[in-house]
């Protein structure tokens, strides 16, 4: 109850797992941890969807629909009929 | 033949000091309360912090006075380059975000600076919150230089630069109370012009009782919010705004509730209830607004959120500006 982020867009093939372990690198929630040659989702409701993990990946094997995390930007967007919120604080 | 080299630019480095002035102090205030958000930049290009050789590490940063200074005042005593992308005056995080820290700029940056006729080596060390805008393994494709991933905050560099490699606790994003502190000027500022026409509004409609309640919903959901949000039960800002709120509303409820004992007890419960009503849907709603400037909602987390709570505010609001705008006349 009362947690709405307990979902997210954060899709990883394990078998498409390179090793090279930059995920676990960018994240800056600690959604990834090495485990032997492999990296494995650890904490997969921490992530914010910032969209590093996927950026970096060579191989592909992480996907998220990465955008702002913000209700402001979103709500605008909506009042305006924009499909993309875009955060525009500066 | 053609010595690529030879035709590249002649590099221009302008130099920077891990000093910061007080005219830097006074641009970081401006920079923190709102005051020409945007304007706080830094020129673009290629710097030299005390005097590097060939061999001196280049630091990656953004071209926001903020980032650039928090970048050059913990490298005293470090001789580097310090390349200065054009994000438009946005921060790392932020920019990267948007694609402006991103590999485009990196690689447009790194050619038009001649950096390679500058340094020997070929590594980048970049703020670990740029990677959302930045694909490493392109920047090597396209420029030769490694992308090395650094510390989230720039106060954790000199450490990292011992080993170059972060620790768990480095890499990791926090949102601490000096934090959250440093965002309450802005967010009252941005939201100042609004917030002095809502008191007014209220004092209009319901002298000055009611503008004494719409300035209690500025301050719970721009000051104290920010500060209690940890602490607040549940874990949906909106639901901790809804709480925060009722806690700024019982004490106008009590207030106008037993303050009207003359009147018939419906509109006495009504006068009372109008505040419960109001405060906390208007409280939510500013509260559901901070998650932009968390370090830590997610797209999906703000969405669903969104269709949760926004009803429930829409129709708390609503009905409580109804009910006093009724009892105006009926009183």
């Amino acid at each position: 109850m009362f947690n709405a982020y307990l979902e997210n867009t954060l899709a990883y093939d394990p078998a498409l797992c390179n090793g090279c372990g930059m995920c676990v690198n960018v994240c800056p929630h600690a959604v990834f941890e090495m485990n032997g040659r492999k990296a494995v989702l650890a904490r997969p409701t921490a992530c914010m969807e910032c969209g590093a993990c996927q950026k970096n990946c060579v191989t592909n094997a992480i996907a998220v629909e990465s955008g702002v995390g913000c209700a402001s930007a979103m709500i605008r967007a909506a009042l305006r009929g924009q499909k993309e919120a875009e955060c525009s604080c500066g | 033949m053609i010595n690529i080299d030879s035709i590249s630019p002649a590099p221009n480095i302008l130099p920077t000091s891990s000093h910061l002035t007080r005219a830097d102090r006074w641009d970081h205030f401006l920079a923190r309360v709102g005051w020409k958000r945007g304007e706080h930049r830094v020129e673009p290009g290629l710097y030299a912090l005390g005097s590097p050789t060939p061999d001196s590490p280049v630091f990656v940063t953004a071209n926001y006075t903020l980032s650039f200074d928090a970048l050059r005042s913990v490298l005293g005593g470090v001789d580097g380059y310090i390349l200065v992308l054009d994000t438009q005056g946005i921060n790392v995080w932020c920019a990267a975000g948007k694609g402006t820290f991103g590999t485009d700029e990196i690689v447009h940056r790194v050619f038009a600076t001649g950096l390679k006729n500058v340094v020997r080596h070929r590594k980048l060390i970049l703020p670990q919150l740029g990677a959302p805008g930045v694909a490493a393994h392109l920047v090597k494709k396209q420029t030769g230089f490694l992308v090395e991933y650094g510390p989230v905050r720039a106060a954790d560099l000199p450490a990292y630069l011992k080993t170059h490699q972060a620790t768990a606790e480095m890499r990791r994003v926090r949102f601490t109370l000096r934090d959250r502190l440093a965002l309450i000027p802005v967010e009252v500022t941005q939201t100042l012009l609004w917030s002095a026409l809502a008191v007014l509004a209220f004092y209009l409609l319901g002298g000055w009782f009611s503008a004494l309640a719409a300035l209690t919903v500025f301050i719970a959901g721009l000051v104290l919010f920010p500060i209690l949000l940890p602490w607040l039960p549940t874990h949906d800002f909106s639901a901790k705004g809804f709480i925060l709120g009722v806690l700024a509303a019982l004490p106008f409820t009590v207030a106008a509730f037993l303050g009207n004992s003359s009147l018939a007890w419906w509109k006495q419960t009504l006068l009372g209830l109008q505040f419960l009503l109001i405060m906390p849907a208007a409280v939510a709603f500013l509260a559901l607004n901070f998650t932009g400037s968390t370090t830590f909602t997610s797209r999906s987390g703000v969405r669903q959120e969104i269709f949760r709570y926004i009803p429930a505010m829409a129709w708390m609001g609503g009905i409580g500006i109804a009910s006093t705008l009724a009892l105006m006349f009926v009183r």
